[in-house]
């Protein structure tokens, strides 16, 4: 480094309104930046143009002057009827894309009449057993004109597998469908938890998909490696950065070590990152995350592609910020988070309703979310140029800054021996644990102020109109799948399971296997069961 | 000396919903409060959580749900504690809890329904005031 | 107060009776008194396992497995897992029922998790009682499972007929800590996760500490307690797999000869003599402890003796034999 020119600098003085100022990452923020603080800066190295190498300023050429955001909502709730009639709701209102939430049960892979099932069916996302709901959820949409999302992990594959035979229903093959299932493993050991297989065999899965999908649906993103999650369970925009980018790179390590060409799937991979409130440390977050991953792969995985060096990613503003407290506050909160993820270069974006922390978003709060972002992209300017924020001295010695932290972490992960071993070791999870806890507590002693829940706080009945879900949902559903029994071959079914069986045993790739189940209308729990039997469960520890 | 009656606290997380933050924020703000805190994970069914209670005496029960499905368990499992004759438990729940499902889960005998935002110190004066025994 | 009605409970095998009785003898000594008097002749059927092993090691799997298999014989198991608590907030937070998550549907299967509150000898007190108190209740096999290896461990395992050890390949602490003291106090080495590289060369740094003569259990000449054992008993090792349930039945086969060696060679009796030396040792240690620790709490002729020594016309030394005296200990 150059020495720093005193004369240049701002030291912090007594008039200061508090002690010291750290962003959510508790990095420590200076009261002025100056050219002397990005001294070594390089612009061909540390920027260089938009939709080239390293990417920071922005994953292509124009950004958002060619085609803006995708503006995506993610709902699903009750059953796959009522989830249609929202997605046909969005459609008319100018969405762009779909975004799928499914039930509780779903995720975890029990059909709705399983004891586990018992309370959860269509709560918090749409129910879905079998194929037959897959069909009733895109019916009246052509699948091959829309581009859809599935949070969906332990039970990607299946999920992927009736969306395809859905389309195959529609008349559309599988070349034609565009789309993302969120299908990463990982993060559901270190932060989400709905895992059901040990990591292994989950890898094994996900390595089945990315391998089926290069040469059957090119045009699907694979896995949505997501740092949301991580996010989500406490942890600081810094842990977020590089537990998902690590995430990364095991999946793309993975991959390579089944044979397969990095160019040939890191094209498919993308990532869904988390906005929250402190607006400068988030779009610093997304500028070094894409140059992370530029470096490492072309540096390290021998990428020769651009596409496979340039990350790409889906933003969702943050759920854990929202407060009960005053909701309406949680517009302008989710104003500046969707700001940051446009001026961090997000290929798409969900913003969440106002009254989330409260329960499941009604009709006029999901509109709000989206017309918060119509007004981003039409009214305020941030989308007519790319990257605007670049050359501050701030912004740039942050993403600096980011970049050098996460490299901290990239090398005490790899010292435990890699992702999966860290994750046995329980190391992401205590790192989480511990900088959640410090967050309550700065907030609970106001070194941190959130506006209505511990500052300036109005004390008035919550008068926001709640969506309730019938609680018929989970009788109808069940009736469902029942009727559904009885109709289809239970014979052919029990074949097909049992040909998957024998082959998850061996080391073919699974997913025509899953298909075959699904075609006849196995049930996504009957599916699970078998793979259990094989593969076994995964069983946490208890970290605080 | 080395002996004092202890508070004995559950946190459980009934359901299949996985968000732990919350129930693990709490879990560490009852035991840095002096309590013992026993922590069951996730994924726990009405049986489970009674037959934890039942093997580990707890003084008080913290249910964490975010999932909508209290309505569904809670009466569930306040059957099965009156079953095992277990009444003098503070059971509470919190995460995200409607107002207006409030009375129904009054009704069934339980208290205190923290959701997002609730600074940790009101949870555990909650809990030492509300102890049934 | 009168536990005769929880007792009757007890020995009538009501799980809720005993969960009662153990936070009675957790809190209060007083009542550990009435309780173990009423349910002592009660006791001395089950068979006292403990299990130990550094963080990491796997312990609550490898204990879930266990229990499958004893249960599957249709034995009747408590387990006690005993947590540390913080000396900052005597607060403490007991996880281990997470793992265990498969026992919970075992109807024959009492877990009970305890927090170690601290020192003075009072948890090995309560952890004997809340053993006697499964003990009572009819348990074939309690399992007592401590984190770590600090001497309030030790103390705990003196009421264990065997203790298991366990470690993984790869942390280096684990043999760090038998050095430090676990190795006089165990009877078998379990190396869990076995699939992993490095289980053969943890054997052998077992083995090669065992050549150095370190189990002392049954073979120290200097340690009083445990004179008596002198007997050929050299720590077994086994290799297991917690994730596969891999080589258990390797396992319980030594747990097996390592019961059959206690009631053959006769050691059964000198073991059970030491047991109750060492366990009514704690006791009275606690007791004295407790009615020194009340009397220098609010004693006017203490605060005249601690004047004297501030004054320098008494020693700490003469004014604890005045103590002594005092306490008719003499």
């Amino acid at each position: 480094m150059t020495e720093i020119d005193e004369s240049k600098t701002l030291k912090p003085t007594k008039t200061e309104r508090r002690e010291k100022f750290t962003n959510l990452s508790d990095i420590t923020i200076k009261p002025l930046y100056t050219p002397e603080d990005i001294k070594d800066f390089n612009y061909d190295t540390d920027l260089g143009t938009p939709g080239k190498f390293p990417f920071t300023r922005g994953a292509y050429p124009n950004m958002y002057r060619g085609r803006l955001w995708t503006m995506r909502q993610f709902a699903g709730f009750g059953t796959a009827a009522q989830t249609n009639t929202r997605y046909k709701f969005l459609l008319e209102h100018g969405t762009t894309g779909l975004s799928v939430a499914f039930s509780l049960h779903t995720i975890y892979g029990y059909q709705a009449d399983d004891d586990e099932a018992l309370g959860e069916v269509g709560k918090e996302g749409v129910s879905i057993d079998t194929l037959k709901d897959m069909e009733t959820l895109f019916s009246g949409i052509d699948l091959s004109k829309i581009s859809t999302s599935m949070t969906i992990n332990a039970p990607a594959a299946i999920l992927l597998a009736m969306y395809i035979v859905a389309a195959e229903k529609q008349g559309h093959s599988a070349d034609k469908l565009r789309g993302t299932i969120q299908n990463d493993i990982l993060k559901e050991y270190i932060a989400q938890k709905s895992w059901v297989f040990p990591p292994e065999p989950s890898m094994r899965l996900i390595i089945d998909t990315i391998e089926y999908c290069a040469k059957n649906v090119p045009q699907w993103y694979t896995i949505s490696i997501s740092g949301y999650h991580i996010r989500e369970a406490g942890s600081t925009a810094v842990q977020e950065l590089a537990f998902t980018l690590a995430d990364g790179f095991a999946y793309v390590e993975a991959a390579m070590k089944r044979g397969l060409d990095v160019d040939d799937f890191a094209p498919r991979l993308s990532f869904f990152f988390n906005s929250h409130n402190n607006f400068f440390e988030e779009v610093c977050k997304y500028r070094a995350a894409r140059r992370i991953w530029a470096k490492r792969l072309k540096n390290k995985y021998g990428a020769k592609k651009s596409e496979s060096m340039r990350l790409r990613f889906h933003t969702q503003t943050a759920g854990v910020s929202l407060s009960a407290q005053e909701p309406e506050n949680n517009i302008a909160r989710v104003t500046i988070q969707g700001l940051a993820a446009v001026l961090g270069g997000t290929q798409s974006l969900h913003t969440n309703s106002f009254d989330e922390a409260l329960c499941l978003p009604t009709e006029k709060a999901v509109k709000i979310a989206l017309r918060t972002q119509q007004i981003i992209a039409h009214e305020s300017g941030a989308a007519d140029t790319v990257d605007p924020l670049a050359g501050s001295y701030y912004v740039e010695w942050l993403t600096n800054k980011m970049e050098e932290e996460a490299e901290l972490y990239f090398e005490k992960i790899e010292a435990l021996g890699g992702v999966i071993p860290a994750i046995k070791a329980n190391f992401f999870q205590k790192e989480i644990a511990n900088a959640s806890y410090k967050y309550q507590r700065e907030v609970e002693t106001r070194d941190r102020i959130i506006v209505g829940v511990n500052d300036i706080q109005l004390r008035e009945p919550c008068a926001t109109p709640l969506l309730k879900i019938d609680e018929n949902v989970a009788r109808e559903q069940i009736e469902n799948l029942q009727r559904l029994r009885d109709q289809r071959s239970n014979e052919t079914v029990q074949a097909k399971l049992e040909a998957l069986k024998e082959a998850a045993k061996g080391t073919e790739n699974l997913i025509p296997f899953i298909m075959d189940t699904i075609r006849e209308y196995a049930s996504i729990g009957e599916v699970m069961a078998t793979l259990k039997e094989v593969f076994g469960v995964y069983r946490e520890d208890s970290i605080f | 000396m080395g002996e004092q009656r202890k508070i004995k606290v559950l946190v459980c997380k009934p359901g299949l919903d996985g968000h732990d933050r919350g129930a693990k924020v709490i879990a560490r703000a009852l035991r840095d409060a002096g309590m013992e805190v026993i922590y069951t994970g996730l994924h726990q069914t009405p049986d489970m959580i009674v037959q934890t209670i039942l093997q580990e005496d707890p003084d008080a029960v913290m249910l964490s749900m975010l999932s909508g499905a209290h309505k569904a368990l809670c009466p569930v499992i306040m059957d099965k504690l009156k079953e095992n004759e277990i009444d003098d438990v503070l059971v509470s729940v919190g995460g995200i809890i409607p107002d207006e499902d409030k009375p129904f889960l009054e009704e069934l005998g339980l208290k205190g329904f923290y959701g997002p935002g609730t600074e940790l110190k009101t949870i555990v004066e909650f809990v030492k005031n509300n102890l049934k025994r | 107060m009168d536990y005769s009605d929880l007792i009757q409970k007890l020995l009538n095998g009501n799980a809720r009776a005993v969960a009662r009785l153990i936070t009675l003898v957790e809190n209060d000594s007083e009542a550990s008194e009435n309780i173990i008097n009423a349910i002592y002749s009660h006791t001395g059927n089950a068979y006292i396992l403990g299990i130990t092993g550094a963080p990491g090691s796997g312990k609550s799997t490898f204990i879930s497995i266990l229990t499958k298999i004893f249960a599957e014989e249709g034995k009747k198991i408590g387990i006690i897992c005993v947590d540390p608590t913080s000396p900052l907030t005597g607060g403490a937070i007991l996880g281990d029922r997470i793992r265990m998550k498969d026992n919970f549907s075992l109807k024959n299967v009492f877990i009970r998790s305890m927090a170690n509150r601290g020192q003075l000898g009072g948890l090995a007190r309560a952890t004997e009682d809340a053993v006697k108190i499964l003990d009572a209740y009819g348990c074939d096999i309690i399992i007592v499972e401590t984190v770590g290896v600090g001497q309030s461990e030790v103390d705990i395992f003196r009421s264990a007929q065997t203790v298991v050890v366990l470690l993984v390949p790869g942390l280096g602490d684990d043999i760090q800590a038998i050095k430090a003291g676990i190795m006089e106090i165990t009877d078998i080495f379990a190396v869990n996760k076995m699939d992993l590289a490095g289980a053969d060369k943890k054997i052998a740094d077992i083995m090669q500490m065992l050549e150095l003569g370190m189990n002392y259990k049954y073979k120290s000449e200097k340690d009083e307690d445990n004179v008596a054992l002198k007997s050929n008993w050299t720590p077994e090792i086994v290799k297991v797999n917690s994730r596969t349930g891999e080589n258990f039945e390797k396992l319980i086969e030594l747990i097996n000869k390592h019961r059959d060696f206690l009631s053959k060679s006769g050691v059964m009796e000198n073991y059970r003599k030491n047991r109750i030396k060492s366990e009514t040792l704690q006791i009275l240690k606690h007791k004295i402890t407790k009615k020194v620790e009340g009397l220098i709490s609010s004693s006017p002729t203490i605060d005249e003796y601690i004047r004297l020594v501030m004054d320098k016309s008494l020693d700490p030394y003469s004014m604890a034999n005045l103590i002594i005296k005092l306490l008719g200990l003499e």
